[in-house]
Order: structure tokens, then sequence, then C-alpha cells
């Protein structure tokens, strides 16, 4: 290969000690007394905080189990699993904040940097990149520019391939998107509003044609369920009945069996 | 044929008034008079495998549990994070008291009196759904203790995740819902010896066990009449990518792939011919489209050499390369590697990067061989098989779309001599998952 034709592959952006690790050339001080289960009396915990977090912990037979759920109310609280969240779940939980770093660190749901309020989550994975989501997180980042309370991610496998690409805005999974979608989910956070009402998951059919072929006399639901627990309605004055499939075509089954 | 679909789309379903109208918890009632062992007898005389993945006879699985009075426990993996795999989540959103019916009777078939159901995070409106019908379930003592005034007792926990996939992996949840990071374990001793705080339990996956009250009430012998005689009953069936109709059916096990693929998903867009697909979600060997004619079973598809995994059917159409889609499941795997074993955590890191150097020009065709030999010193070198699921397609690719692969490389050599290549970032930088690091 001649000297022209190597590949342009862009610098490591490092620390000014040369490395990618943050705190690389920091000693470690081995004096240290370690970091030990916080002093309650010390650590004042917001009440709402502690209900939610011991109410957690009373559902498991041993109380660690409680460390996932304890750290996502904290992260409510905070923002963001800030090393006073975590210090705030230790002292109710009497575990190390060594040990629940340790747990937040694995997970993506849990940001142990800040981060802005609003979480837009957009699947990258094979079955949304194939329909465009690159795309989309492209117009996405670009969106939420104007907007500093939105923290766009891409994400793995979110589990909607069928509405692919698609994002999980705030916990709502919306799709199929287009990249005209995303100045309309920035806006829709700002205002408060459902994000994208007529692209959410929750009101899609199925798609399966024996299901739709299936039996379909049903009585109402119950009055008090509701309308956007209920899959198969969709939003309140809506009309447009909502098909599963994404491009509704069909196709002939002779031509199907030709192929 | 539709069990787990019967009239999905009927309003209010996720609400007990619903569900019971039409029928539901009778299987409960008709469980509950029968003996435990006859119930686990009619599950294996139904022959279900598994539906999480590995295909493991759930009769067999729960028959391992030790008898005796030790602490047992039952835990539902619904963190359904297999790319291209979504059936657990339109079941659990539109039918959750299926789910918790099938639960209460394999508890009841196996004398378990605690079970969990772990939830991935980002299901958050499936998992509030759950939690409405769970409580429902309560207070009908359809849950808690005494069900319907039998003397079986069950505590349900709905355990929501924080977003790995590698918790989809029985230990590695475990250890999850053990409120640790999500390693998987050495196995044996095998969770139904010991798992969850080291007592016995069994853990199958919300499709199997949503199943388990139509195998009561149809009788065991008369599932497994439905399907093949190896892959019984019906299995719902994740479509997705290149398909114009993507989206979950309910298939019969044994039908044709181009029955599902085409007459049912679509097949691809006009004038677009299928390159490649994944029967069994991205971790399963890739097939062509040779291979349409294969039945859509468990036996059929490793016959072919791949395997029916989760259910979850990728299509890739000729609008795609073999090698974005090899770096883009690549990526993945190695984003979501736990670290703990090195064949996987250094294996993904370096397949990532020896794609990318086919994309920048470096490579040449000799890198394909030590790809290759990469993917085979990973398979059945890791505690979990999360390496295997990255090797197995990977390495299906390198062996079947070798030549396509080749002509890659020559093109973006040419590229790169031509100085017509754009910026190649290194993985671990700027890697997309991974928020700028900050510069002193």
């Amino acid at each position: 290969m001649s000297a022209g034709g190597r590949a342009r592959i862009r610098a490591v952006p490092r620390f000014g000690h040369g490395s990618r690790v943050p705190g690389w050339d920091e000693a470690v001080d081995l004096t240290k007394p370690p970091a030990v289960v916080p002093d309650p009396a010390l650590t004042p915990v917001p009440s709402e905080l502690r209900a939610d977090i011991e109410a957690a912990m009373a559902k498991y037979p041993d109380r660690r189990s409680a460390a996932i759920p304890a750290l996502h109310a904290a992260q409510e609280v905070h923002g963001w699993c800030s090393p006073e969240a975590i210090e705030q779940v230790a002292t109710v939980m009497q575990l190390t904040p060594a040990y629940l770093t340790s747990v937040a660190t694995f997970y993506d749901m849990l940001e142990t940097q800040p981060k802005p309020r609003n979480d837009v989550y957009v699947c990258t994975n094979i079955s949304c990149s194939l329909r465009g989501a690159d795309e989309f997180l492209e117009a996405m980042h670009e969106a939420a520019l104007e907007d500093v309370d939105v923290n766009v991610r891409a994400f793995e496998c979110l589990g909607a391939c069928d509405i692919a690409p698609m994002a999980s805005v705030n916990g709502e999974y919306v799709g199929p998107l287009d990249p005209a979608d995303a100045a309309r989910i920035v806006e829709d956070l700002r205002t408060g509003r459902p994000v994208l009402e007529s692209k959410q998951l929750r009101f899609r059919k199925c798609v399966d044609p024996g299901v739709a072929e299936g039996a379909q006399d049903f009585s109402p639901p119950p009055a008090d369920v509701p309308r956007a627990d209920t899959a198969g309605l969709g939003p309140e004055g809506d009309t447009v009945d909502r098909p599963g499939p994404t491009a509704p075509i069909e196709i002939p089954r002779e031509e199907a069996e030709d192929r | 044929m539709k069990i787990l679909f019967d009239r999905i789309d009927e309003p209010g379903l996720n609400t007990l008034e619903v569900y019971r109208r039409r029928g539901g918890y009778d299987a409960l009632e008709e469980a509950l008079k029968m003996e435990p062992d006859e119930v686990l007898t009619q599950i294996s005389e139904s022959g279900i495998r598994g539906r999480g993945g590995a295909g493991f006879r759930m009769g067999q699985k729960a028959s391992f549990l030790p008898h005796g009075d030790m602490e047992k426990y039952l835990v539902c993996n619904a963190d359904e994070s297999e790319p291209g795999t979504f059936k657990d989540r339109e079941l659990m959103q539109k039918s959750p008291h299926m789910l918790i019916e099938g639960i209460v009777i394999a508890s009841y078939a196996v004398d378990i009196h605690r079970a969990f159901i772990y939830i991935r995070g980002e299901y958050a409106h499936q998992a509030d759904i759950l939690e409405v019908a769970i409580a429902e379930a309560v207070d009908a003592g359809l849950l808690g203790e005494r069900i319907l005034g039998s003397g079986h007792s069950l505590t349900l926990v709905l355990h929501r995740g924080a977003g790995a996939y590698i918790c989809g992996e029985e230990t590695g949840l475990l250890d999850s819902l053990e409120g640790k990071r999500g390693n998987p374990r050495l196995k044996p001793p095998f969770p139904a010896i010991e798992g969850l705080y080291h007592g016995p339990t069994l853990i199958n996956n919300v499709e199997t066990l949503a199943t388990v009250p139509a195998i009561i009430r149809m009788s065991g012998k008369e599932y497994a009449e439905i399907g093949t005689e190896t892959s019984t009953g019906t299995k719902l069936v994740s479509v997705s990518g290149d398909v114009r109709r993507p989206g979950n059916y309910e298939i019969e096990l044994g039908i044709s792939s181009r029955e599902l693929i085409y007459d049912l998903a679509g097949g691809p867009e006009e004038g677009r011919e299928i390159k490649f697909w994944f029967p069994g979600g991205s971790s399963s060997p890739v097939l062509t489209a040779d291979d349409l004619d294969v039945p859509y079973d468990f036996d059929s598809m490793a016959k072919a050499g791949s395997m029916l995994g989760s259910g979850a059917v990728i299509v890739v159409d000729d609008s795609h390369t073999v090698l974005e889609v090899a770096l883009k499941l690549a990526k993945f795997y190695a984003h979501e590697s736990c670290g703990k074993c090195v064949p996987c955590r250094e294996g993904t890191n370096w397949t990532v990067k020896m794609l990318q150097r086919i994309e920048s020009g470096e490579a040449t065709p000799m890198d394909l061989d030590i790809m290759a030999s990469v993917q085979d010193q990973i398979i059945g070198n890791c505690l979990c098989v999360l390496g295997d699921a990255m090797a197995m397609p990977i390495g299906s690719m390198i062996v079947k779309f070798r030549e396509e692969l080749e002509a890659e490389i020559e093109v973006a050599r040419e590229r790169a001599a031509t100085g017509q290549l754009e910026d190649v970032i290194p993985l671990g930088v700027a890697d997309e998952h991974a928020g700028p690091i900050p510069v002193h």
C-alpha cells in the first residue's frame, strides 16, 4: 500500500496524561480508609425516595435485589446517578457506594454522567438501521441541538423492529420514523404534548392476518380502563383505523408462490 | 391456528374483567384440581420447547428441580433483548393475564411459592400494564395466599431491568435480579439445581409460560399434535428488516420459511431480492435465498446449519452490503459483552476493528481468514453464549459471502489509494454509545 493510501483514522481523543482513562495518572491513596456504608445520621435522604427504596427492598428476600429499582428511583429524583444520589441509596440500603457504582455503571439506562432530562433512545440495531435509523439519528441529533433538555442516544435493539426505524421517547415507543419526525418530537417534548401520538406503538394492532380475520365481535371494554392502555383503540377522537403493518400492501397468493 | 394470539386485539384484554369473560383463569382452576405431578405430566407431554432461544423442553427442565422443602424460585425471562425479537412485548402488553396464569400454573406444578418476572427496563409501558394486572390478580385471589381456595400460594414480583443484553442470558439475569452486575455464572450447577439466591430456580421465557394455560385447557397430548413431531405447537415469530409487513405472526411450527417471509410478511420491496436472512435473531447463522424452503421448526433449522433461536426472522435484501450488516452486528456484541471472559471481550472488539479495517481499505483477503479463526476460537470457550452469538453469524457470513467481502476489500483499497476515504472513527472512542471523552 502506498503511503498516500493509508486511511485517515481520526486521532484518539486523550486526556492530558496520554491515556483514554480518566484519572489514570492519579496515584491511589493507599492510606485512605475504604468507603464504608454511609452514616444515616449524616446523610439526609428525601423521604419519598427513602419510602420508594424501602418498598422495593421489602419485595425481595435479599435487600440487594432492590439495587436497580433503587438506583432508578434515585435517578428520577436527581436526574442522574450522581455521587450524591448513590450515597443516598447506599444509606437506605446499607450498602457501600462502591457496590452501587459498580451496578450503575453496568446498565445502559442508569447514567453516571449528568444528562438532559428527556431521553430519546434511537434504536440503531440491524432491523432499524436497514430501514434508515442512522439517517433518523442524525436528524434527531440536529433537532435536539435547539433544545438542551433532550438527551439523544443511539441505543441497542429496543424490541420494536415492527415499527422500524423507531425510538423510545421517555419510554414511549414511536415509529416508523422519518427524519422529518425529529423536529416534531422535540416540539412535543417542549410543549408537553403526548409525543408523536399518531405513531405510538401502544395503539398498534397485530399484523397477523389470522388475528384480523378471526372473531371481532368484542364487547366494549370496562369504562374505567384508560384508552391509552388498551391496545386496538387509538387516541381519543382518532378515527383512523391504524393497521399493524407499516406498509399494508396485499400480495396475491399466486404471485407469492411464483417466487 | 391461533393459541396465543387468539383475538389478541380485543380492546381491554389487558384487564382481568375481559380476560375472565373469555374463559381466562379457567385453566388455572382446572390445574388446581389436579395433582401437581399431573400438571407437570401435561406440560411434559405437550413437548413444548423453550421459546427463548435454546429450545430446551420445558417439561424436562421443570423435572430437574429437586423435590423438598427448600426455597425454590420461578423466574420469567421477559428481558427480550435479542435483536429482531419483539414477540413477548406484544403478548405482555395485550394479554398480561395469560402470562400470569401460566406462571401460577407452572409454579403449582413444581411447588414454587415465589416468582419473579424480569422485564427489560426499556419496556416501561408493558411493565406498567403487568404491574396493574398483577395487582388485579392479587385482589381477585388469583395470586397470593391460598390461590382460589387451594393450598397453593404464590408471590409474584415484577422486576425491571436497566438495559443490558446480557441479562437475557439466564445466569446473567439471576445475578442482575440479585442486584449485581449482570455477569453470567459458570455452569454447572445449572439454575435448576442452584440458581436465584442459591435456590433451585426454574427459568422460562414469557411465550413458553404464556402457553401453559392453553396446554392445560387442551391437554398436553392434544397440544403435541400441533406442529411437527419434535417441534410441537405454535410459535410467535417476529419478522423484521426488509419485508413489507414486519410484525409478529403466530405460525404452526413446520411451515415453510418462504410462506412465513413472503405470504405472511410480504417479502422484500418490489424489485428487490433476499440476500440473506437470520432465522432466529441476530445470533443465528445466516441463511440465503436458497434456504427459503427449509421448514420453520427447531430441527430443520439446525439441519440447515442455523437455529430457530428466539423466533426472530430478520430479512436483508440486496440493497445492503454484507459488510454493513456484519459491522452493525459486531459493534452490538462488542458493546454488550460483559467483559468477564477474555475470548468474548477481546474477540468481539477485534472483530469490529478488523471489519473497520475492511471499510478503511487497510485489509487484505488474508484478514478474512484471521477473522474466521477468531470466530472459531470464541465459540465454546466462554461462560455464556454471547461471544458465540456474534461468532456464529459472522463466521457464516465469511463462509457464505466470501467473494463479496473480498470484492469489498478491493474496492475499499482502491478508494483509499485514491484518497476518497471518509474519516473512520475507531471503536470505543467516538463509539456511538459513549459520550465524547473530555480532554483535560
